[in-house]
């Protein structure tokens, strides 16, 4: 990973997107992690996947489940280990 | 005891700053804030910034110190979902809830980026210009992508700076305001050297990338996700290849509490006097709230605020203020926004993204009221943020009244009875940060 390579100092934070295991350096937001592992974040009503717009917690696309929690809005949460996240 | 002399909502330079000037005049001070950490939008911090190596400068540190050593209470990842009664506030932290009592409160809710629809803005990879500039500090890499900027306003090339500094490709930065009223603002911004210095400092650190005015991205382009985008430049158009759309039409301040308060609001803004009082007693307001106007007019009114609520005197820092409003206001008028902007969309082309409301479904609704119950468009978890301001901007339909809550919050906030003293410990004195300001 480009970004660990670039701060070795920073801790590497572990956790499941989907079932898989993913990783990404702490500090990370769940829609930032979510979008660096090339998943989209939620379903459209009509069935198109959606990711983040406003990244500030307005608009509700960035919406997933984190840790059996549905509708987190991703933008605002902050990756944390072992943390499981289902997208739509 | 769970009440306050002044509650604080939103911990950007307005809400910091008057939280500051409240808590050093004595008053018992709640700050709260519904995103990790403090700063707001404009002074987000990047994943692994340190003190040392802030991008944003001295005037964030300053507040952050100010607010350590005046002993103001922070609260972040806090939302304000409702008033059970006045004077009291219903918030929701992680999964629990409290209500917090107020002698004064002072709102500081500041804006959010404008969104309006064309065809293929629902694609994955397109977002606000602020949007991925927020992704980008949260940790998504940029490094090597193309990034397109589009839309109006003063970010642009402020996100073009900063991901460009990140080492993205900037394809493009497309203003859809004309180049006449570009001139016009920089011949008003004389009295504003700062901002002349700010300006010149972003456009140089992209010397490279076009900047074109009168210019806009007409449709973006991919089936899962972003691949490119038609942008329309001096009439002709042309398509460039991407991985991000960033496109926001300048900003517009977040009513939502303000209206639930009560609050007045004039020519979509909050309405207050020099001392940065609303219409409602004990309720102040400043920054973006009270007309879109940039980090110093926030600080200033702030200031201001925090003052005023605590029964200080104001009147040396009016004028300044005055000054840092007429800059708003030619802001506005500089990157309104061109009607050919409301003919991108087409008949088949999502206007309220949460519940997939097509132009065409719209067409026959006269309110926003009737588009509200006739198509559930603007009734989505988002509560019409997105789809509010962007019909108001295609129909002219202006927004009807807020009910509580304001922000969708858990079945078990919303049903909890009034005043709960049980629930007060969850705010907890010693469980308080300065947490998430403890590596600064």
């Amino acid at each position: 990973m480009a970004t660990r390579e670039q701060q070795p100092r920073v801790e590497t934070i572990t956790a499941t997107l989907n079932g898989r295991a993913i990783e990404a350096p702490a500090g990370t937001s769940v829609a930032a992690a979510i979008m660096m592992h090339n998943a989209h974040c939620r379903i459209g009503v009509c069935g198109e996947p959606r990711g983040p717009l406003c990244g500030m917690g307005v608009c509700m696309e960035c919406c997933a489940t984190v840790d059996g929690v549905e509708h987190v809005r991703t933008c605002q949460a902050l990756l944390r280990d072992g943390m499981e996240i289902v997208t739509g | 005891m769970s009440g306050y002399d002044v509650i604080v909502v939103g911990a950007g330079p307005a809400g910091m700053a008057a939280a500051a000037a409240s808590a050093e005049a004595g008053c018992r001070v709640r700050l709260l804030d519904d995103n990790h950490s403090t700063g707001g939008q404009i002074w987000r911090r990047a994943s692994g910034e340190t003190r040392d190596s802030l991008s944003h400068g001295k005037e964030f540190l300053q507040c952050v110190d100010r607010l350590r050593e005046a002993k103001a209470e922070i609260r972040s990842g806090t939302r304000v979902v409702a008033q059970p009664r006045p004077g009291s506030l219903r918030v929701e932290h992680e999964n629990s809830w409290s209500d917090l009592q107020y002698e004064r409160l002072i709102l500081a809710t500041g804006a959010r980026e404008v969104f309006l629809p064309f065809p293929g803005w629902t694609l994955p990879g397109v977002m606000g210009a602020g949007g991925l500039q927020a992704l980008v500090k949260g940790g998504l890499p940029i490094a090597g992508k193309r990034v397109v900027l589009s839309g109006s306003g003063p970010l642009l090339l402020a996100v073009a700076a900063e991901l460009a500094r990140r080492g993205a490709h900037i394809e493009g930065v497309y203003e859809q305001a004309s180049l006449g009223s570009l001139i016009r603002l920089s011949a008003g911004l004389i009295g504003h050297p700062r901002k002349i210095v700010e300006g010149l400092r972003y456009r140089n650190s992209i010397r490279s990338t076009p900047y074109r005015a009168g210019s806009w991205v007409t449709e973006a382009h991919g089936s899962q996700r972003l691949a490119s985008v038609t942008v329309c430049c001096g009439g002709k158009l042309r398509e460039i290849r991407c991985d991000f759309l960033g496109c926001g039409f300048h900003l517009t301040p977040n009513l939502e509490l303000p209206r639930l308060l009560g609050c007045q609001i004039e020519a979509g803004s909050v309405s207050v006097d020099a001392e940065m009082r609303t219409s409602v007693a004990g309720i102040f307001s400043a920054g973006e709230l009270t007309g879109i106007g940039g980090l110093e007019k926030a600080l200033i009114e702030g200031e201001i605020a925090g003052r005023a609520a605590a029964g200080k005197p104001t009147a040396h820092l009016h004028r300044r203020r005055e000054r840092l409003v007429t800059f708003g206001r030619n802001l506005d008028t500089a990157f309104r926004v061109r009607e050919e902007i409301a003919t991108l969309s087409r008949d088949e082309t999502v206007i309220c993204r949460c519940e997939d409301v097509k132009r065409s479904a719209l067409a026959t609704a006269q309110s926003w009221r009737e588009a509200k119950l006739h198509t559930r468009c603007g009734m989505g978890p988002c509560q019409g943020r997105v789809c509010g301001p962007a019909s108001a901007f295609l129909f002219g339909w202006q927004p009807d009244e807020i009910r509580p809550p304001s922000m969708p919050a858990s079945l078990a906030t919303l049903a909890a009875p009034c005043e709960n003293e049980s629930r007060i410990d969850l705010f907890d004195r010693s469980k308080m940060d300065h947490e998430s300001d403890t590596r600064l």
